[in-house]
């Protein structure tokens, strides 16, 4: 089945969704890798200057570009989920994530998690950072940018049609990476 | 010689380097998409979109801009080969700042990012020198996903060649869909723990397609492929033929009582570009 969703979107959504499936998201996504995660689960929630609530967490390290004070995306495919592995389930509770974007795939631990939550987890190819920077229309904010740096930072982004996104982990426990 | 001229000689290098695939690579993905079905040949299909797009626009292909090694080989006769240092490093300032790239290089005692992709002991240099007054260097910017699956194997010399091919085979599938397969295999065998994984890199400089002139390796190469396609890991590890696009294997003797394997993945962006220069102080990137 082929899905355009626009976020935020009831969570029950998610739920139907099963491997394979393809979706294409349009709304906000927010950019998370190791050191954002340390950063997400050692804040406390009221001192975090962003929500996260209803956004889709996009495993990835942008390659930006600023000009005349405003920020554009040049490059932005997923990196490698894996490295996310260890926490990524504490993450996907406190925030009641609906949707991980990455690559490669997840372990055990999240794909309990998603089943918890009843999130998806959806790859993208990766390397492909210019045709992902494509349907990225805006960058709503950055957050951490001059203590973790460009890839580490946090990044909203609002997206057209960001996809063809496969469905890999479901809400039923499914992972086409066994 | 012109110290600005050659800065902008590098600094097409990394570009070239960047943002187009070289064609043996793109032959070896087109000829992957042809054979697959299903998961797999929708992220080839967009892996290949991308490969364009990217030349077409002049941008990075990868937001994961890597961190480069460069292979430097000098002419005896070269004038001021010394000077390449300080020009490489100006040529990755400037190229951070112009192409863009992303700012990769961080501290490793307190993580922090300097935001020009330089650092202590990096870029990497890695120098051979021959006879004449040429200069070739080969740019090989490679991104953490794959580098991450790179492994060392210090084997007991009675596993054999069997030994290496078990040990190449469990990394790749460990590693699954974590490089960014279809991916290269770089694989070093013999001399010592540090020369391995050096020999495993320098075997990515060969392009796809390509076999080691040594019957006997070319053949191990051909080997290690087929059991690497076996596994069935696919592109992006969601399954299918083909998971690796070739096998390069580079040796050095060992000692008796050692047998070193380093095994160096390569993602699917398998980006390295060429520069010479010449005694006169001109440059040719291909």
């Amino acid at each position: 089945m082929e899905y355009h969703v626009t976020l935020p979107v009831s969570p029950d959504f998610f739920k139907t969704l099963r491997v394979n499936d393809i979706v294409y998201v349009t709304g906000k996504l927010f950019t998370a890798r190791d050191r954002a995660h340390e950063k997400m689960l050692t804040t406390n929630r009221k001192e975090l200057q962003f929500d996260p609530t209803g956004m889709a967490l996009y495993h990835c390290g942008p390659l930006m570009k600023q000009k005349q004070g405003k920020w554009t995306v040049v490059s932005a495919g997923p990196t490698t989920s894996n490295r996310m592995e260890d926490v990524e389930d504490i993450l996907l509770d406190r925030f009641r994530l609906p949707m991980i974007i990455g690559k490669g795939g997840m372990g055990r631990r999240t794909a309990k998690a998603l089943k918890k939550t009843g999130s998806v987890y959806v790859a993208f190819p990766g390397g492909a950072g210019v045709l992902a920077a494509e349907k990225i229309t805006g960058v709503s904010g950055v957050f951490w940018l001059e203590e973790l740096g460009m890839p580490e930072a946090v990044w909203i982004f609002d997206v057209q049609e960001f996809g063809p996104l496969i469905v890999t982990m479901d809400s039923t426990g499914k992972s086409l990476y066994q | 010689m012109n110290k600005k001229h050659l800065v902008q000689g590098f600094v097409q290098l990394i570009l070239k380097a960047e943002t187009e695939l070289p064609s043996d690579v793109v032959t070896a993905l087109t000829q992957a998409y042809k054979k697959e079905t299903g998961a797999a040949s929708l992220q080839l299909e967009l892996i290949l979109a991308n490969v364009k797009l990217a030349r077409k626009k002049r941008c990075p292909l990868c937001q994961d801009t890597g961190v480069f090694s460069f292979f430097i080989k000098a002419g005896y006769d070269f004038p001021a080969p010394g000077s390449l240092k300080g020009i490489i490093e100006q040529a990755v300032i400037e190229s951070t700042k112009k192409i863009p790239l992303r700012p990769n290089t961080v501290d490793p005692m307190t993580s922090k990012n300097h935001g020009d992709n330089l650092g202590l002991n990096l870029p990497q240099l890695i120098w051979d020198f021959e006879p004449g007054n040429k200069v070739q260097v080969t740019a090989l910017p490679k991104g953490s996903g794959s580098e991450n699956m790179s492994a060392l194997g210090l084997l007991s010399p009675r596993a054999g060649l069997e030994g290496v091919k078990q040990f190449v085979l469990s990394q790749v599938k460990k590693a699954g869909g974590k490089p960014c397969p279809p991916i290269v295999v770089g694989v070093g065998i013999g001399g010592s723990a540090d020369l391995v994984m050096t020999l495993g890199k320098r075997a990515l400089l060969r392009p796809v397609g390509v076999h080691h002139t040594d019957r006997r390796i070319a053949t191990l190469e051909r080997e290690l492929l087929k059991m690497i396609n076996a596994t069935g890991i696919g592109t992006m590890g969601l399954g299918g033929k083909i998971t690796a696009l070739d096998v390069h294997v580079e040796v050095a003797h060992r000692h008796p009582a050692s047998l070193p394997v380093g095994v160096v993945m390569q993602c699917w962006a398998d980006r390295r570009a060429h520069i010479t220069l010449h005694a006169d102080g001109s440059w040719k990137v291909d």
